[in-house]
């Protein structure tokens, strides 16, 4: 069964910063605004297609700009396609970066819930699983103190320790693996692999090789919004080290 | 690629409806973050959500009472009554420019009907205005007067007609605020003036004719007057209510149409 097919998607964002520049220079200079509105559009993906199963764990890789997280963004629906289809099956969590969706005077049961409802839960629902995720974050001693008193590693346990435990069907993973004491990221990569055995579909935006290398079960390689290669994750990963390896010598020869 | 057409069908039905009980938990939640987030970090709490106009109705008492000598009878309780409605809708509209910018990582990374974090913090203020009502009752009783039962059927009319009224603003200047960053400076403005074209200070009553229609364009008149009325003299004009609601509807179809055309954007430019 498919969880997220991406059917020849283009996405482009048009120079709103001409627009931010003030409306007084916008508004006198309107009908040329409105031409450079259309003409100056910065194309992020381009004829994007690729499908993703149910239970796959697939990896996005690709230098900065290369249009990973407009494809997170489009599979979480926070952005919508300008051409092309995308449809995403099942119930989307996003992994969310460290404290976003997070208020520092709270505290950390009183964020549980805050957070837990952003993301889509009921507040019964959220009440129901208050303890799992309180045992699961191992912050027990400190959850009834505001968050601000919590130090970096101990929020991103609680974030991820909330993700766990929403019941996701596709999980939108952007960069945050990395985070917590080493024997937080045991916990975390045992978790994950518990979602691929409960056929969770997950995908991740990483530059770390290696997490890629060992979670995935196929890789795509986005550049300048085109995908350059698809497939399993030894060779697409040898692929792109190649490639970034020519383009840093050709800096080099180049500056030189 | 395989052929995408077939699965359009797996899309959930479920998701494209709106989940009632979700919604009101969205909205109960984030109102309490606002309320608790104000009061966890100041001693003083409740005091403050009404020290703000009782400091302005001693200033407008002296100058507009003392100085220039404004012949309204009662006139620290007038200024009050107008005063504490008012700084419902000044303090949302105010901060409403940063409402969406103030959630940008949130707006980027998930989905959630993002106006309701406007519907909460009008909310918010809305609740500190209701708990700021004793205050009035308080100057009412030194002046030897009472409340009336009319405010039993008053009080609701109006708290939905400003919270609609305040919301359609506001929900207006948190999403074009996100295009023209400009607004913010602007709204500033724009609530100084219309406070002055607000009868707050004066009654409409003292305006001379021609001004008199100007103020009735003002959509934010008639609700001030309304809640005043009622608080002093226990009147509510059926006239009056009616152009609140008259204004809600406008103020609201404004709001829902900038929002519903530009939130699918917010993402991209915040």
């Amino acid at each position: 069964m498919t969880a997220i097919c991406f059917d020849h998607v283009s996405k482009w964002y048009p120079r709103y910063q001409s627009l931010s520049h003030g409306i007084k220079s916008s508004l006198l200079h309107l009908p040329e605004t409105l031409r450079s509105l259309k003409r100056e559009r910065i194309r992020v993906l381009e004829d994007v297609s690729f499908r993703i199963d149910k239970g796959e764990t697939v990896g996005l890789i690709g230098p900065n700009g290369a249009g990973k997280s407009t494809t997170l963004a489009l599979m979480a629906g926070v952005v919508e396609a300008e051409a092309g289809q995308v449809v995403v099956g099942s119930r989307v969590s996003p992994l969310l970066e460290l404290g976003a969706g997070f208020h520092f005077d709270l505290t950390g049961s009183e964020n549980i819930i805050l957070h837990g409802v952003l993301l889509g839960l009921t507040r019964r629902e959220v009440f129901s699983k208050m303890k799992a995720i309180i045992t699961f974050s191992e912050l027990e001693a400190s959850i009834d103190q505001p968050l601000r008193t919590y130090s970096s590693g101990m929020i991103a346990r609680l974030g991820f320790a909330i993700a766990c435990h929403l019941d996701p069907e596709i999980l939108l993973i952007d960069e945050i693996l990395s985070v917590g004491d080493f024997s937080f990221q045991l916990k975390c990569n045992a978790k994950i692999d518990e979602f691929k055995r409960q056929q969770v579909t997950m995908v991740l935006v990483s530059h770390s090789m290696a997490h890629v290398q060992r979670l995935c079960d196929r890789v795509i390689w986005l550049e300048k919004g085109r995908i350059m290669g698809e497939g399993a994750p030894s060779v697409i990963l040898a692929e792109y080290e190649k490639s970034a390896q020519l383009r840093h010598g050709e800096d080099r020869s180049s500056a030189a | 690629m395989q052929a995408p057409s077939i699965l359009a069908t797996h899309e959930p039905k479920a998701a494209r409806e709106v989940n009632w009980e979700h919604l009101w938990d969205l909205v109960v939640i984030l109102t309490q973050k606002e309320i608790r987030s104000r009061y966890k970090n100041s001693a003083l709490g409740y005091v403050w959500s009404v020290a703000n106009p009782l400091l302005f109705a001693i200033i407008y008492y002296i100058v507009f009472g003392q100085i220039m000598k404004v012949p309204v009878e009662n006139y620290a309780l007038f200024l009050m009554a107008g005063l504490l409605p008012w700084h419902w809708l000044a303090n949302s509209l105010s901060a409403a420019p940063n409402i969406f910018l103030a959630n940008a990582t949130l707006i980027k990374k998930v989905r959630f009907p993002r106006h309701v974090l406007v519907v909460s913090y009008v909310l918010n203020e809305g609740i500190h205005f209701v708990l700021s009502i004793p205050v009035i009752i308080g100057f009412l009783l030194v002046n030897g007067m009472s409340p009336s039962w009319s405010w039993l059927t008053g009080i609701p009319l109006l708290l939905v007609a400003e919270f609609l009224i305040v919301y359609g603003l506001a929900v207006t200047l948190a999403s074009l605020n996100l295009f023209f960053r400009d607004l913010e400076r602007l709204t500033a403005l724009l609530i100084t003036v219309l406070f002055f074209l607000t009868p707050i200070t004066y009654s409409s009553a003292m305006a001379p004719a021609p001004y008199r229609t100007l103020l009735y364009a003002n959509p934010v008149a008639a609700l001030i007057e309304s809640w005043r009325e009622m608080f002093l003299h226990g009147q509510l004009s059926w006239l009056w209510i009616g152009s609140c609601y008259l204004s809600a509807v406008a103020t609201l179809l404004v709001g829902s149409f900038v929002y519903w055309r530009m939130a699918p954007k917010f993402a991209e430019v915040i």
